[in-house]
């Protein structure tokens, strides 16, 4: 089409020369989670894009401050709502290097499970909400309809769909239930059988990969100095995962692969997810073969881990272990330790320092996101505002983690 | 091999490095804040050190120490897999004059982690391109992490309602409330209005 304006002479028209502002958000339809972008705007490109995050600020760290070490637990849950087992299972991994725990056998492989259910729970809820924010929404049923499958599952063994609290320092809460090796082994062919349906939908869509491939494309360079991590930094080719770098638990006896993608774009963010559920279906069935059925779950050291509720109304000597690891908090030694796991979204830390007591002197939560989203403004300046709705949804921005 | 990083720190920069030590796996270096830029950029730029990814930074209060604050930095090469935690230590017991050099030269990505620092602790980055408040709003009184903010404080930006017919909208909770027994607490003798730290 031609366009209208051709013959006119820009000179003698009086429309503003000056760049437009946009506020966009911080509830914004076609975005999930609370973010605000201000938006200078010459026509419909972007020139300048200050992000401002803080909306979703609950003081989380402050508030562990208050209470006891295992007080923190609802709190790393609500830290991220779309994968809440791993934030349990850094944070408890991380006080038990301070005090120098190693859980046992079958608690790591649980820990494991557990947690690629809930990386692959993240992933799908990521995805999903980028296609449907592109406008594809059936994908996001699929994938939501996948994320259900998993999530029967987190509530068939922990209690709860979402918020599990599930982690203890010195192992889990409970024992897997008898029905949780078949449980999986039933769901999980269809999960991914779910998944690909979906993607089905959306791999060769000429919108989606016109939306998506080559925009916001970052090198993998840029992404090291930004600070990212996970499946975004490994999208622009970077092989970094700290289940492999620096590996924790069991990851060190699986055998997976780390897909990495070559330009950093949109769309080898999307399918670098999309693999990396392949491949926690993968790391899930293996560690399912080797996790021992019988075994204890939690360590057996009375300072750290309460006692059976049996034992607690039978003897004395387990009330008063009960009551001073609830009043008092369980004694983690003097000192500092970083904590870090490979989160869905990339490298999660908790920098915990103690001062010895029964509550923590600092938790600092490193979230992967932070670091991810201070780097919007500058994928989407030069660019359309249309292409701000694909970058934001790549980036799975977790407003609870990010604003802390 | 991490032990090789904190020896060549300490021939590089002699008397700048306060500490040492390797707790927990975690190799710690505490220097002064007058070289942290200059330490920083070496360990970026050494072909030995290579620290490209910048993890985090953040600060901790320590409120009867002198100086009070410390920032840390924790930092790890991509390409020869180690990792090293960097502290400095500002500021003097009531919070005045934390101040240390900003680092989003060397690594660009620090920019919101120094900005969240300086709201959350109120310690001031030198050479910042953009240091306003990231997590709280302008008109944030005090730095909310600093131990001597009440933890039961609040500030709302919109005044709560009024009027008998809408819910009293009332404090989230007590100073005392869940705390653990026998906790030291901070700034809560203080009535909630008139404390400013």
């Amino acid at each position: 089409m031609e366009p209208i304006d051709q013959e006119v002479d820009e000179t003698t028209l009086e429309l503003p020369s000056d760049p437009m502002q946009l506020l966009m958000g911080p509830s914004h339809p076609a975005m999930h989670g609370t973010v605000r972008i201000v938006l200078d705007l010459s026509g419909e490109t972007v020139v300048r894009a200050d992000v401002q995050i803080g909306y979703l600020h609950r003081g989380f760290e402050k508030m562990c401050e208050r209470g006891t070490w295992s007080q923190c637990f609802p709190y790393v849950d609500r830290c991220n709502y779309a994968s809440p087992m791993l934030n349990n299972v850094g944070f408890a991994l991380a006080v038990e290097k301070l005090c120098g725990i190693t859980v046992p056998e079958r608690a790591q492989y649980y820990r494991v499970v557990m947690g690629e259910l809930a990386r692959m729970a993240d992933h799908l809820v990521c995805t999903a909400a980028m296609c449907m924010e592109l406008g594809a929404f059936t994908p996001f049923l699929w994938f939501t309809r996948a994320r259900e499958m998993i999530f029967d599952i987190l509530e068939e063994e922990t209690g709860a769909r979402i918020t599990h609290s599930f982690a203890r320092v010195g192992g889990m809460a409970q024992p897997p239930t008898d029905h949780f090796k078949p449980a999986i082994r039933a769901a999980l062919p269809a999960v991914l059988a779910s998944m690909e349906e979906g993607l089905s939908l959306v791999e060769r869509n000429r919108i989606f990969i016109d939306r998506t491939a080559d925009v916001a494309a970052i090198s993998g360079q840029d992404a090291v100095s930004m600070g990212w991590t996970g499946p975004c930094l490994r999208s622009a080719g970077v092989p970094y995962d700290v289940r492999k770098a620096h590996p924790y638990l069991v990851y060190d006896r699986f055998d997976f692969d780390v897909p990495v993608g070559t330009r950093g774009d949109n769309y080898d963010r999307f399918m670098i997810r999309m693999e990396e559920i392949r491949q926690s279906a993968r790391i899930i069935g293996q560690a399912l073969d080797q996790m021992p059925d019988e075994g204890p779950v939690r360590i057996d050291d009375r300072r750290y881990v309460l006692p059976d509720k049996d034992e607690v109304y039978a003897t004395i000597e387990s009330t008063i272990q009960h009551f001073k690891i609830v009043m008092e908090g369980i004694p983690v030694p003097a000192g500092e330790a970083y904590g870090f796991t490979e989160a869905a979204n990339g490298q999660l830390g908790f920098y915990l320092v103690s001062d010895g007591t029964g509550t923590p002197w600092r938790v600092r939560i490193r979230p992967p996101c932070f670091p991810i989203v201070s780097t919007l403004g500058r994928l989407i300046t030069h660019r359309m505002i249309p292409d701000i709705i694909p970058t934001f949804g790549s980036l799975n921005m977790i407003g609870g983690e990010c604003d802390h | 091999m991490s032990q090789k990083l904190l020896d060549l720190l300490r021939n590089r920069f002699a008397s700048d490095i306060l500490e040492t030590s390797s707790l927990h796996g975690d190799d710690t270096a505490v220097v002064t804040p007058s070289r942290w830029r200059d330490i920083a950029r070496f360990l970026r730029d050494d072909p030995d050190c290579k620290m490209n990814l910048p993890v985090d930074l953040c600060g901790v209060d320590f409120l009867d120490r002198d100086p009070r604050f410390e920032v840390v930095l924790h930092l790890e090469s991509l390409d020869l897999r180690h990792r090293l935690r960097l502290k400095t230590r500002v500021g003097d017991r009531d919070g005045d004059g934390a101040q240390v050099d900003s680092l989003v030269e060397v690594w660009p990505g620090l920019n919101w982690f120094e900005r969240e620092t300086w709201d959350m602790f109120g310690i001031r980055f030198i050479g910042h391109p953009d240091l306003r408040r990231i997590l709280t709003y302008d008109e944030f009184e005090g730095h909310p992490l600093r131990k001597d903010y009440a933890a039961h404080r609040t500030q709302p930006l919109v005044p709560y309602r009024e009027g008998p017919d809408v819910l009293d909208k009332q404090e989230p909770f007590g100073a005392d409330e869940g705390m653990s027994f026998g906790r030291k607490t901070f700034g809560s003798d203080e009535a909630p209005e008139t404390e400013v730290s």
